[in-house]
Formats: structure tokens, sequence, C-alpha cells
């Protein structure tokens, strides 16, 4: 299992995230580790540092882990969670400009056939393109 | 500096903070998502609730505390964009900054760290706005404490002619010209308590 990238999806919404990650075990199955998150630490909308770093450190591996994120602030605190990861670990976790559902489904896909992560990446962020 | 000094700061924060929580609120609806309100009295009534941690620490050290606590509490991108301002400030300054270029010197650093993590600088409506007057004001001005609150305002005001590149309000467009920003607000908003607890008025 470690031999594929991780998924980490953040989103706003818990419902979001959630739906997300079951979207792709429902389409890529479970040999990528997939952890998502969402909602501020009030519980409301919003996301949450704390609760990021816990995703990451949950599917890290050696393979490294990409990143789906939804907007603003979901950035900002996903560069903050990431930065405040053991050095070994930072460079090991991108963030992919693209979409949050179809990104994360792509990533998983290109991560089951045991690509790389700046591979991984390149395929969430053809969609856009 | 003295732990009760520390404290009133963070009480003098916390408190200008919640009396303003709606006009912030309000502020972010026009030009953002409505949660600048919540989120910034969430964290700063975190602080509150670490104060006599951080009270005890020496200066710098509770600037770095507070400033983690906003990062792990506030849930918008105002989390890291404030608490990397106070974290790279206390980082910069382990003790109480003797004198007005200390501060200004201070203030450079807290500044650095936010264009970083905001990838933005002046005049793109944000914090910055008001953030960097300040500084220039302080490391100028015969009276400091007069010079930045002067400044702060001065600032904010400036931001509501100013169209949004950064954040949220970017998605706006000329729609942003018109309002003030409110990470602004709430930096005018801080600046004012600190400024009341160093001429003792609290």
């Amino acid at each position: 299992m470690n031999d594929c990238v991780s998924i980490v999806i953040v989103s706003h919404s818990p419902e979001v995230a959630r739906g997300a990650a079951d979207m792709v075990r429902e389409m890529v199955g479970t040999e990528v580790r997939v952890a998502h998150c969402g909602g501020n630490p009030a519980g409301g909308l919003g996301t949450d540092v704390g609760a990021i770093l816990r995703a990451i450190e949950s599917v890290y591996g050696p393979k490294g882990v990409a990143m789906l994120i939804d907007l603003g602030g979901a950035e900002t605190n996903s560069e903050m969670a990431i930065e405040m990861l053991p050095e070994e670990m930072r460079k090991n976790v991108v963030i992919c400009n693209a979409p949050i559902v179809e990104g994360a489904v792509m990533a998983a896909t290109e991560a089951a056939g045991g690509a790389s992560l700046q591979a991984v990446r390149a395929t969430a962020e053809e969609f856009l393109s | 500096m003295a732990p009760d000094r520390l404290q009133r700061l963070i009480d003098a924060a916390s408190a200008n903070i919640a009396a303003h929580e709606e006009e912030l609120t309000t502020l972010d609806r026009a030009i953002g998502d409505g949660d600048h309100g919540a989120n910034m009295r969430r964290g700063f009534a975190a602080i509150e609730a670490a104060g006599a941690e951080i009270s005890s620490l020496e200066f710098g050290a509770a600037l770095q505390k507070a400033g983690m606590t906003l990062v792990m509490s506030v849930g918008g991108a105002s989390g890291p964009l404030f608490g990397s301002l106070l974290m790279a400030m206390g980082k910069s300054a382990p003790a109480v900054p003797a004198n007005a270029a200390a501060v200004a010197a201070m203030l450079t650093e807290g500044i650095e760290s936010v264009k970083k993590r905001g990838k933005g600088d002046v005049g793109a409506k944000t914090m910055l706005d008001v953030l960097v007057p300040v500084r220039d004001a302080i490391a100028s001005g015969d009276d400091p404490i007069a010079a930045a609150r002067a400044a702060a305002d001065a600032g904010l005001a400036a931001t509501r002619d100013m169209k949004a590149t950064k954040g949220r309000a970017s998605f706006l467009g000329e729609r942003s010209i018109g309002h003030l920003d409110p990470g602004a607000r709430s930096s005018a908003l801080l600046v004012h308590a600190i400024c009341d607890v160093l001429e003792e008025r609290k």
C-alpha cells in the first residue's frame, strides 16, 4: 500500500470532503490511501490547520501526498499545515491546482498505478487544460 | 514585559475584536464569505483562554504562542495570516523592543511574513494596507502612538477605493471597489487596542 501516492482532500465543508473521498474509493478502490477533512475548528464551514495536519500524517508514505483543496482559506491553511510538518516530509506533500472532486479522482487513478508524486499532480492538473 | 501588561494587551485586543464582530462580518459579507468576524472572534477568544500561559512567557515567545493559537483556531485564511504576523514578530524580538525604531523593525519582519504567506503586497486591498503605513508611521513619527493610530485609520480608509486582487474579494473584481477591507479593519482594530494599552487608557 505504501507503494502509492496518498491523497488528502480539504474542503470548507465536511460533507463535500467526505463525499469527494467516497467518490475516490468508489471509482478507484482502496489501494490508494485517502484522508479528508473539512470544517473550521468550531465545526462550521471553513478549514482547520490541526485537522489538515492530522489528515496528512494519517496517510503519509514514502511516495508522498497529493492534496486537493477548495477555495481561499483552504489553500492558506493547507500551506500552513505543510510548513508545520517535519522538514523531511514537507517536500513530499504538494497541493494540486485542480477542481477538488475531479482532481481527487484523477490523482487517485494515477496514484493507483504506482506513479510518482509529480506524475499524480500533473494528471490532476491536466483536468484544467 | 510584565505579565499583567501582556494580559492587558491580550484582553484589549480580544475585546476590540469581539466588540466589532458584527461590523467585520458585515464588511466580509460584502466582498468575502462573511466569516471574518466569527473567525477573528474565535481566534482571539482562544488567545484569551490561553492568556495565563501566554502572559507568563517572555515577550517574543508570547507573541509566537499567540500567533500559533490563531493558526490553530481561526479556521480561515486570516488564521495563518495574522498568525504568521505575530509569529514572525515574536521570532524577531525576543524581548520588548526598546524604542519605536525597534518596534518598526519587528513589524517589518511580521509584514514580510504576511506578504509571503498571502503572496501579496500593499495596494491589493488587504491587511497590509494598514500594517505597512502603520510601520512607516512608527518609524518616522515624533509621536509613534498617535502616528500609528492615524496611519491605521488612513490606511483602512484607503482600502475603500482599492480593487481587490487577493483572496476571495478578488473574485468580485471591480465590484470590490467601494467597500472597506475586513482584514484591514481588523488590523486597525488591533493597532488601536495596542495603542490603548500603551497609553494606559484601559
